[in-house]
């Protein structure tokens, strides 16, 4: 059979139709979006009919999902790692629940920080969930292993985590598929108190998932995924989690590694394994991409057992992605490095496009905001957030999805006024109609301008939830129709557009501007498949 | 057989098209293939990069090691300079000598120039005047695809075939077109490496 070429993402998406899934859920987020993305573009996910909208946002994403896994059917949902922050009420409650179908739930991190706001490691909310962790090496095994995940969860009644890395999402290789399953059919869940988790339920539910816990970790045991791998010398062990497989193997050209190798995979931990490694051998390098989450627990607070090397004691940096060059030092191999970069290669960090709305629009609120100390501009997550570099230096916080609008207030609360929001239109319907709503019920004197180019931009300009429906929304939430303007971001309406902004920041109470005007990017690809037809 | 490419560019520039042409035409050969993309924030009009390994015998890991790549391939000259560490010391480095000037300190080009000669094997493409030349501007990266192609190791055939599955969908004109910059790009640099000329001549296509 011919193999697919496909990205880690895209493995994930295959794994998951080829597995009978009759609905995937998510919003998007680098780098987990090509994985709805894929779906969106396949014919048989078409054909087939499968639930393959955008969610609002993470939570949303993930709640249908479930309900979709309680009627007994096979469910997806992905988002980035921040995204689970979101989803963390539904995520934690969803392994008391358990399912009734089948539930992966895909979380991409970011080490590095490639194209995020951090690098948190989702394994650490797999344990905390109580929930089974899956982790693949390489490509084949994000396929596999979501194909797997979905018998494993079917099998516990459980949902199942499937963790990856940029690295691995966004690297192609061949792929083999395995035989594809149909989808299941509609049963609803037999006990009726599976899903209600009032505190007499939910003890139960609890006390079941603790349970439980004997088994999945022997289904890590016993796992094709974690696989232990005998060495002559045993002065020194390695454990490689997912993807770090990789680097060792990559400076073992034979393939013949002198050190017992254990390769990590699925959680919870093996524990019988990990003490094997650790018995055998008189010291132990950890690597994880990620945290040093199997590090500290080995190294544990007691002052006893063999010597642990990784991120904690230096030999591989605390922060930052892995790559075989860091793996090749901390086996102490070495390596040799080509020629250095001269000294004229300046960064080149990414940047509005040209004409971009945004661009226009911080051009406007700059000039109105001459007069004021800089420092009151409270702004959020998406292509905008580029105003916060040269050479506009129009906005002054970025922290999560929806937070320019809330911290507007609090920092109105405190007095500095005006306080302004500058947030993009599907952060804002992400989770800014919230705060939103906040500012309503207090009547705070914030201004929140809605960069609206009618797309969820940063990611790669995927629909966006409200498009044409902002205005509706504010004066829904109650802002006062009067104080929902709409402006269009061009140059040649700069005189009228700084005029719109100056009345409504110097308006003490809710206002909102719409400055809108398509994304350059999706207008361009829009023209161009206009003109193929 | 064990090649390892580094693609390099300025977001936008399209290197993923130059990726995907090798990835098939290895493919089509059967061998063993890792590509690393970099998707998300710096698409837009950051430096961008993808590591593109294949090989007869299976990968191990999507990144290519420093000091391990055998060939550069970038899209734009400044471009080409930043992933030297991954260079072997034997390895080619090939560019598009077009500059993408998006930064306010964008370096004097001749001192970029300077620094790319210092490479033992390096080659300087005008791949945006050989693709105006063969009449299709929008080329340019497949033109550096045929430069580069030499070093790669792999037939011809093999990346005419890639180039047809990418272009397909847009038409038998446009495959058409791809192959011809394809085949200027590659004619070039035959004809630079033997010697027999310094300046690319369009009258032989
Ligand atoms: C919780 C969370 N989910 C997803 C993301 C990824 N993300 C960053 S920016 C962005 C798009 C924002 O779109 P929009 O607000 O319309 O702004 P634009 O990029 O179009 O300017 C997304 C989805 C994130 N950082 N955090």
């Amino acid at each position: 059979m011919k193999k697919l070429l496909l990205l880690g993402d895209e493995a994930i998406a295959q794994g998951g139709l080829d597995a009978g899934i009759s609905g995937i859920y998510a919003y998007p987020g680098t780098p987990s979006t090509e994985i709805m993305e894929y779906v969106q573009g396949s014919s048989e996910a078409a054909e087939r009919n499968i639930q393959r909208e955008w969610s609002a946002n993470e939570k949303t994403a993930l709640e249908a999902s479930l309900g979709l896994a309680y009627t007994g059917k096979r469910a997806m949902v992905c988002m980035k790692h921040v995204g689970l922050n979101v989803a963390a009420d539904p995520f934690m409650n969803s392994a008391l629940t358990g399912v009734n179908g089948g539930l992966v739930i895909v979380v991409a991190d970011d080490p590095s920080m490639h194209s995020s706001q951090n690098e948190q490691d989702s394994r650490y909310y797999g344990k905390f969930a109580l929930i089974p962790v899956l982790e693949p090496s390489n490509q084949q095994e994000a396929y596999d292993m979501t194909y797997a995940g979905f018998d494993l969860s079917e099998k516990y009644k459980i949902p199942v985590m499937l963790r990856i890395t940029t690295r691995l999402s966004h690297s192609r290789a061949g792929i083999k598929t395995k035989e594809k399953k149909r989808e299941k059919k509609l049963v609803l869940p037999e006990d009726p108190g599976q899903f209600i988790l009032l505190p007499t339920f939910a003890r139960i539910r609890y006390k079941g998932l603790l349970a439980l816990q004997p088994n999945l970790r022997k289904e890590a045991e016993e796992s094709p995924f974690n696989v232990y791998f005998d060495g002559k010398d045993r002065s020194f062990g390695i454990i490689a989690c997912g993807i770090a497989y990789n680097y060792v193997m990559e400076n073992y050209p034979d393939r013949i590694i002198p050190y017992p190798l254990l390769k990590i995979s699925q959680y919870p931990f093996p524990v019988e394994m990990i003490r094997k490694i650790t018995e055998t051998c008189t010291a132990v390098l950890v690597l994880e991409d990620g945290y040093p989450f199997l590090e500290e627990m080995l190294i544990g607070l007691q002052k006893k057992g063999i010597p642990v090397k990784g991120r904690l004691d230096g030999t591989i940096p605390r922060d930052g992605e892995l790559n075989p060059n860091i793996v090749s030092d901390a086996l102490g191999i070495g390596y040799e490095k080509g020629k250095p970069v001269p000294g004229l290669v300046t960064n080149r960090p990414p940047a509005l496009c040209k004409g971009c709305s945004h661009a226009d629009l911080f051009t406007a609120l700059n000039e109105t905001l001459r007069k004021y100390k800089p420092g009151r501009v409270f702004s959020d997550i998406g292509c905008y957030t580029l105003g916060a570099l040269p050479p506009f230096n129009s906005i002054n916080t970025c922290v999560d999805m929806g937070a320019s609008v809330t911290m507007a207030i609090g920092a109105a609360d405190a007095g500095l006024i005006p306080s302004i929001a500058v947030i993009g239109d599907s952060t804002f319907t992400h989770s800014g109609m919230t705060g939103l709503l906040d500012a309503v019920n207090k009547n705070s004197p914030v201004t929140i301008i809605i960069s609206d180019n009618s797309t969820t931009g940063m990611t790669g300009g995927q629909k966006s939830s409200a498009t044409g429906r902002l205005e509706s929304i504010c004066t829904g939430i109650g802002v006062n129709p009067a104080h929902v303007r709409v402006l269009n971001p061009l140059r040649k309406e700069h005189e009228t557009n700084v005029a719109i902004i100056k009345e409504e920041i110097e308006y003490r109470g809710v206002s909102v501007v719409i400055a809108q005007r398509e994304c350059i990017q999706t207008a361009a690809r829009r023209k161009r498949k206009a003109k193929q037809k | 057989m064990k090649k390892d490419i580094i693609l390099a560019g300025v977001g936008g520039q399209g290197i993923l098209t130059i990726a995907a042409s090798i990835g098939l035409a290895a493919l089509e050969e059967n061998l063993e293939l890792k590509q690393a993309e970099v998707h998300g924030m710096s698409q837009r009009g950051g430096a961008v990069q993808s590591h593109l390994r294949i090989s007869d015998k299976d990968i191990a890991s999507d990144l290519i090691p420093l000091g391990k790549a055998d060939l550069v391939l970038s899209v734009e000259p400044l471009e080409s300079l930043r992933y030297l560490p991954y260079l072997c010391p034997d390895g080619w480095l090939v560019t598009n000598s077009t500059p993408f000037v998006n930064i306010p300190d964008y370096p004097e080009m001749e001192d970029i120039r300077r620094e790319i000669q210092k490479i033992q094997h390096h080659l300087i493409v005008d791949a945006d005047r050989i693709s105006k030349d063969i009449g299709s501007t929008r080329s340019s990266n497949i033109v550096m695809l045929g430069a580069a192609s030499s070093f790669i190791g792999l037939e011809t055939s093999l990346f005419e075939a890639g180039i047809d599955r990418i272009f397909r969908g847009k038409g038998e004109a446009v495959v058409r077109m791809n192959i011809r910059a394809f085949q200027a790009g590659r004619e070039y640099v035959e004809m630079k490496l033997s010697g027999k000329s310094k300046s690319y001549n369009n009258s032989a296509g």
